[in-house]
């Protein structure tokens, strides 16, 4: 194994070794880095620009000889060298775009991979059935979608049309309720199993059920002070748990069942005690050496950090853990599973809870106006307001974008997850499972669901792969600054220093999760050996 | 339970269900050549025939609308003729006077005007079309030549001509695409669309090669090809007249669909500013030109974004409709709860029939 690996990472550095060799001498073909001097009207500071650019991108030596230099920069001095126009460092920038592209794509990757696979699996459990068509339909249409067509238009909608409305007081329209509604009873009649008595009732079901929700949002202008409150949280706390028990374990399986139960009930339970500590009251400034207070940039007042909620959110599955341990009987492994999984459910049910209860300060803060929903970058500068109100902004950048980024990679994740889960079913083991007589939803997630994740695992990790600079379209859009934009913003201005830092970080993060995938692979499934 | 009568039509017959599989399967092919076969199985895929319609429509109406090179169309105007400033909007209308619309007609203008450049929108998003559809036309022609002949001697030889071929892929991988299309343009000194177009064919054909190489990995060993080598058959008709037969399914789907993704490139190529250069227009510069005006005249850039994703999802459709009409694993198997039901009757039927 440790042959292989090393194998393979030496045979991705010549790889990447010759790559770069041919980027930056195509950069360098690609034009002339000094034409932008051009507009300088003062010749001898036009010529102190010359020299500093020629300098900086050694255009006194032959284009090899530029290579050369540039990769003796980087191996010796870990240095990526200047920007051409600005004289900075390139290394400030990646430390300014890293985080900002990672902040675009890690939410957009998150919800298409939980999507994507959820939805690829119930329509290979409903294979051929109108849902199946329907859904394969729609990802046909987003493999279609030119993320910049479709970034352009929800770039009016969510930015003019949506804020528009919000301003209008947030009612919805009667056609809108019903077209709704309409959409969600022929989901339900297309997802439900078995005879049309049984589809009728689930479409009505569904179809009743969104007009009300609609309905009831339109009525109390809820958009516009959006939250749950204490009442609303038990009911979806409640609805989780018992989802999750009927999905992992199955509601015979009493010794999870009630672990699950009683996790709920603690975090119902702790709503009101956690209020006061979500808003900042200080219990203690650091723990574990983590600062979990402090003052934020913009607000004079101590405000809770990041590092805070993933505390409280470590804190919930430590709890989850422990009840499914304590009253697990003889299976305490899943029980302690079920209620983890609970737990950690519901502490973000709590947290969008939370970051709800700003939004009104939020859209009524001075620099919103009004205004929520963002197009042009990754913040607003200027907010004042605790944590939550950050939260709020940043949400509120992120929602169009990732709606953008999702578009492709969630067809993908259906198609992949639902062939995956096809391919899986055909098997052997899943009869073998069947006449067992174990039950469909054992069958299900037991034995089919593990098993079609395996190749999944592999695509996400390319994914990961190509997703940090895949963004570039989305950032030019929506005005990110992020990895995309250096390596455009390069490429326009044929400064190679840049392009190539661009293409060392994804190139580099390629080989790696490359490999990550065959190795994941060969651990995942015991038929596949890597090395031989 | 049910009584079920020994001679009851509806009673399933006491013999092995794979049996009825394949003697379902067997009555579908008899007699057919596998060509026949694809095609018959390529023209009942309901989803690839409509987008096969749909695209002949397109190309036909993109070509023949505003002409091809010296040959006029039948469309009023040219993507460089300036047009007389009327209305701006479109006159296109698909609803009939009786429901309170302008009437079903075409118009002079049915996707409106760019008023600021006195173009007809109709004749420059048909002119678009054309590029973008002949940009993927010189991509599909380069990308398949290139990626089966790497792919075909990679799997074909093996050993370390396999290993220098995929190392050369993994390298052109590697390169990000707009790069090689930001240099084109500038180093080749040619405008239009032709810098993209070679340069998109130069560099999509590594996933094709990869796809034919596992092929040939998989093909080479079987005893057909053994039975040619012993009848001293050159290399080259090996891999050419016996094995790359067996890999056109493979092919054919994955050209179609790198040719759905190849509009995808070549627009967002134009979008970014490295596409097709001036005065060639292709659906993505037309896209890129004009999303500022999405709010005050959406028509000028719906216009192509529309013909965008019909030509993709025509393509994707006739992929698919090619993928199942290829895959001789393609059978229609019937469903998991058919299966149960089918066999829980058989089993309720012995039951009955050894009672005594």
């Amino acid at each position: 194994m440790a042959v292989y690996i090393v194998r393979r990472l030496v045979a991705a550095a010549f790889i990447l070794l010759a790559a770069s060799f041919i980027v930056y001498i195509l950069t360098t073909f690609a034009g002339d880095p000094l034409e932008f001097t051009l507009a300088i009207t003062n010749p001898t500071q036009r010529q102190a620009v010359i020299d500093t650019v020629t300098e900086t991108l050694s255009l006194d030596v032959p284009r090899v000889q530029r290579y050369l230099n540039w990769l003796h920069r980087l191996v010796v001095e870990q240095d990526f060298g200047l920007v051409s126009q600005t004289q900075q460092p390139i290394s400030d920038e990646l430390a300014r775009r890293l985080p900002t592209t990672i902040k675009l794509v890690t939410g957009a990757t998150i919800l298409s991979i939980v999507i994507g696979i959820s939805v690829g699996i119930i329509t290979a459990l409903r294979q051929y059935s109108g849902l199946d068509y329907l859904v394969t339909f729609v990802t046909f249409v987003f493999f279609s979608l030119p993320v910049f067509w479709v970034a352009v238009i929800l770039k009016a909608w969510g930015g003019i049309n949506f804020n528009d409305w919000l301003r209008d007081g947030a009612h919805f329209s009667t056609t809108f309720i019903v077209v709704i509604a309409l959409v969600a009873a022929l989901i339900g009649w297309s997802s439900a199993g078995g005879r049309w008595p049984r589809k009728a009732a689930f479409a009505a079901g569904a179809g009743v059920a969104m007009a009300a929700l609609l309905a009831w949002i339109s009525a109390n202008q809820w958009m516009l002070n959006p939250g749950f409150g204490p009442v609303i949280f038990s009911l979806i706390s409640i609805g989780i748990t018992v989802l999750v028990i009927a999905v992992l374990v199955g509601w015979r399986s009493s010794d999870a069942r009630n672990a699950a139960l009683v996790t709920c009930g603690i975090g119902i339970l702790s709503y009101f005690p956690l209020q006061a500590v979500l808003n900042g009251v200080p219990i203690t400034s650091t723990l574990l050496g983590v600062p979990v207070v402090g003052h934020s940039a913009n607000t004079p007042a101590p405000t809770i950090t990041i590092w805070f909620i993933v505390l409280l959110g470590l804190i919930a599955i430590l709890i989850g853990v422990a009840v499914g341990y304590l009253m697990g009987g003889y299976d305490r492994g899943q029980a302690a599973r079920t209620a983890a999984i609970t737990a950690f459910l519901i502490s973000i049910v709590m947290f969008v809870d939370q970051a709800m209860k700003s939004w009104y300060e939020y859209t009524n803060a001075s620099v919103i106006r009004g205004r929520p929903i963002k197009t042009i970058g990754a913040s607003t500068e200027r907010l004042e307001g605790s944590f939550w109100v950050i939260v709020d902004n940043t949400f509120s950048h992120l929602v169009l974008p990732t709606m953008a980024l999702m578009l492709i990679s969630l067809a993908a994740y259906t198609r992949y997850s639902r062939a995956s889960m096809l391919e899986v079913f055909n098997q052997d083991y899943i009869r073998t499972a069947r006449a067992k007589g174990l039950t469909e939803r054992t069958v299900v997630v037991r034995h089919a669901f593990r098993n079609a994740l395996i190749p999944l695992a592999t695509i996400v990790a390319f994914d990961i792969s190509g997703i940090i600079g895949g963004a570039v379209i989305t950032e030019r859009v929506f005005e990110w600054e992020g990895m995309g934009s250096l390596f455009i913003d390069g490429l326009q201005q044929f400064d190679p220093n840049r392009v190539m830092a661009f293409f060392v970080i994804v190139g580099g993060v390629a080989v790696v999760f490359n490999l990550l995938a065959d190795i994941m692979y060969a651990a995942l499934d015991p038929r596949i050996r890597v090395g031989e | 339970m049910t009584e079920i009568e020994p001679d009851d039509p509806s009673r399933p017959e006491h013999r092995p269900l794979v049996d009825e599989q394949s003697d379902f399967l067997q009555a579908e092919v008899a007699g057919l050549s596998q060509s026949q076969i694809v095609r018959r199985r390529f023209f009942r895929h309901r989803g690839a025939m409509i987008a096969l319609f749909m695209l002949v429509f397109i190309i036909i109406l993109a070509v023949t609308s505003v002409g091809w090179g010296p040959i006029p169309g039948w469309w009023k105007w040219d993507h460089t003729e300036l047009v007389p400033i009327t209305d701006e909007r479109p006159t296109l209308s698909l609803r009939p006077t009786f429901l309170g619309g302008a009437g079903i007609q075409f118009g002079d203008h049915p996707f409106g005007i760019d008023n600021q450049a006195g173009k007809d929108m109709f004749a420059l998003t048909m002119r678009g079309v054309q590029t973008s559809l002949a940009v993927i036309f010189v991509l599909g022609v380069l990308a398949t030549t290139i990626g089966v002949v790497i792919g075909s001697v990679s799997g074909y030889y093996g050993k370390w001509v396999d290993a220098a071929l995929m190392r050369f892929t993994d390298v052109i991988i590697v390169i990000p695409l707009l790069v090689i299309t930001a240099v084109a343009g500038y180093a080749l000194k040619l405008s239009g669309m032709w810098p993209t177009a070679i340069a998109l064919g130069l560099f999509t054909w590594t996933g094709l090669a990869r796809l034919v190489r596992a092929e040939f990995l998989a093909l080479r060993e079987r005893e057909f090809v053994d039975a040619a080598r012993v009848a001293n058959a050159p290399d080259r008709r090996i891999i050419f007249k016996h094995i790359l037969p067996n890999c056109v399914g493979t092919i054919v789907v994955s050209v179609t669909l790198l040719m759905g993704a190849g509009i995808l490139t070549e627009t967002a190529l134009g979008f970014l500013g490295f596409g097709v250069r001036p005065p060639d227009v292709s659906l993505g510069t037309l896209v890129s030109a004009y999303q500022g005006a999405y709010q005050s005249r959406p028509w000028l850039f719906l216009w192509p974004g529309v013909f965008v994703v019909a030509i993709v999802l025509c393509l994707q459709f006739i992929g698919d409709g090619l993928r199942d009409a290829f895959d001789p694993r393609q059978k229609r198997i019937p469903g998991q709860k058919d299966l149960d039901r089918g066999l829980m009757d058989r089993a309720e039927a012995e039951i009955l029939s050894s009672a005594p």
